[in-house]
């Protein structure tokens, strides 16, 4: 038996690093200290064992050789005018290293999952920066947090009590009571009933509720009415008073920000109140990373196209347009003739139009878990699962980068040595 | 009778849960459900537990109906998943995001069953 102390979570943004994993003979028998979501993944279940291939994607699937699914993988992104390699948030930056370098190869569009999460929140952050800090210091001093448009008991179970709403620290040793917590929300929300102020605002109108915020703000109280996006205006000034006279303001949000209407407009408006808020006090934003290393994908592509996201590379030099070269605008478009889906589940998380253009051309899937995904691929390559049996780098939702620890050995192939096989395959296809 | 709702899709504990095991019926138990509040759902005039149909522009599913104290009048919720993708609007609205929040719908009894994941699926085929 072998007990791994210190093992970090492949699960949320919140990259928790103080796991304790229990192995016996190669297998997992227990996890400590993980929520449900990170337990669930640590301990596993049924695998894909090999890799399948079929041509029509009514029939079955025949079970084939690694060398056979790769070949085929490589021909179908060979002959494809178009291709789209989406993904990649469910595995260490050095299987996007990878991936990028098959993107420039094929001339191809490489987007990630961000791209249904927290992508126009980037897109804001071109506009006006991120004033942030490390989840670090928000434990150690903050006093107000905020949580607006995110359900963090749900989606990032221990993010209250390591980082934020319950943690103590060197400056917060009175934990939750020497803290105030808010929530926004347009339904109350497990979070919602846990916070000091709960405002419940109308769906659609978070950009409403930020500028009366910023109105209230600036000493323009007088051209606020008497209720905004559903929230009465003394509620909004009492939110005020409340950012105002907090010593360390920190807020963290949500897709109740980059999914409701605004979209991106939503956050730019909030990290302009955040900015606002420091001329008063000190003030923080991050966004509330879903994936565990989707903050990874963001850093790896960044440094080596430029760009974040949605990054095409069809005219040879990186190209990047949100709305024109994210995955759901090349899919709806109909424009994709062949997809990549890697560490990722677009079946699942992409809307029905999306999913109905996948389902009429070539997808390889490339993923340890049979999935939606894999109801729409014609290759299937399972691979090891990052972060449980394969090591490497992720980053934590505040950017910092941790190195994710190899718990048991693996019973399949990395990503990474898939992605070189195919890009090798690719190669000679092409004789170069 | 129908109930005009407006959706809204997102993550769940029991969704994230089961995020890895997407074959299994824990799946779809966290995920093929509609949350209403108690009015809304007397509206319907159905007890929770019921199938319902959902409709928007953009197509429709049946899933079960949950009840929600925490759901303000005329607002539903669908975990995040391919039912709730059923229905969610596609449009990127040009920077690339597709509305998965605050679609316009139509909620009615049914006695449709809901569909396996597998079944979902098919039907895009």
């Amino acid at each position: 038996m072998t007990v791994i102390t210190d093992a970090l979570c492949p699960f949320c943004g919140c990259l928790c690093d103080d796991l304790t994993i229990v192995v016996e003979d190669n297998k997992i028998t227990d996890v400590k200290q993980a929520c449900k979501l990170g337990a669930a993944k640590i301990m596993g279940h049924h695998r894909i064992k090999t890799p399948m291939m079929r041509k029509d994607k009514n029939s079955e699937f025949k079970e084939v050789s690694y060398e056979e699914a790769i070949n085929e993988a490589a021909n179908i992104l060979s002959n494809s005018k178009r291709p789209l390699l989406y993904g990649w948030a469910s595995a260490v930056c050095e299987v996007h290293k990878k991936g990028i370098l098959l993107a420039e190869e094929l001339g191809a569009i490489i987007d990630n999952t961000a791209t249904v999460c927290h992508a126009p929140s980037t897109l804001a952050v071109h506009e006006k920066g991120l004033p942030s800090a490390t989840l670090g210091q928000v434990k150690n001093r903050a006093d107000v947090i905020v949580f607006w448009g995110s359900n963090p008991v749900h989606a990032h179970p221990r993010h209250m009590g390591r980082y934020s709403v319950f943690a103590k620290g060197l400056f917060s040793e009175k934990g939750r009571k020497g803290r105030k917590v808010i929530v926004v929300d347009v339904r109350k929300t497990d979070t919602a009933n846990m916070a000091d102020e709960f405002v419940q605002l109308e769906q659609g109108s978070d950009y409403l509720v930020v500028s009366a915020l910023r109105a209230i703000l600036s000493g323009h109280a007088d051209v606020v009415p008497e209720s905004v996006g559903g929230v009465p205006k003394e509620q909004l000034s009492k939110l005020v008073d409340i950012l105002k006279t907090g010593k360390f303001v920190a807020i963290f949000f949500g897709m109740g920000l980059t999914q409701s209407k605004s979209r991106y407009k939503n956050i730019d408006n909030a990290i302009s109140l955040v900015t606002e808020l420091n001329a008063f006090t000190k003030c923080v934003i991050t966004p509330m990373r879903g994936h565990y290393n989707v903050t990874g994908f963001g850093n790896v592509c960044a440094w080596e196209t430029g760009y974040a996201t949605a990054v095409d590379f069809a005219r040879g030099a990186p190209y990047y347009n949100p709305g024109e070269t994210a995955a759901n605008d090349v899919l709806t478009r109909k424009e994709t003739d062949a997809a990549m889906i890697i560490a990722g589940d677009a079946g699942a998380h992409f809307p029905a139009d999306s999913v109905r253009h996948l389902a009429k051309i070539p997808v390889v899937q490339i993923d340890p878990y049979w999935n939606p995904t894999t109801e729409v691929a014609n290759v299937v390559i399972p691979v090891a699962i990052c972060g449980v049996e394969v090591e490497g780098t992720a980053y934590r939702m505040d950017g910092v980068s941790l190195r994710m620890r190899k718990m048991v050995e693996p019973t399949h192939l990395p990503d990474t040595e898939v992605l070189e096989k195919i890009t090798e395959r690719l190669k000679i296809l092409r004789g170069e | 009778m129908t109930l005009n709702a407006i959706l809204i899709t997102g993550r769940t504990i029991n969704q994230g849960a089961t995020i890895e095991n997407k074959t299994s019926s824990d799946y779809q138990e966290a995920t093929a459900y509609c949350e209403l509040n108690p009015k809304d759902i007397g509206i319907l005039g159905i007890s929770p537990g019921s199938r319902v149909l959902v409709k928007t522009d953009h197509g429709d599913v049946v899933v079960k109906l949950k009840e929600n104290t925490g759901n303000p009048d005329g607002i539903a919720f669908i975990p995040m998943g391919p039912w709730a993708n059923a229905v969610v609007d596609p449009d990127t609205k040009g920077c690339g995001m597709p509305g998965f929040k605050g679609i316009p719908a139509r909620i009615e009894p049914t006695d449709k069953k809901v569909l396996l994941m597998k079944e979902l699926i098919a039907r895009y085929k």
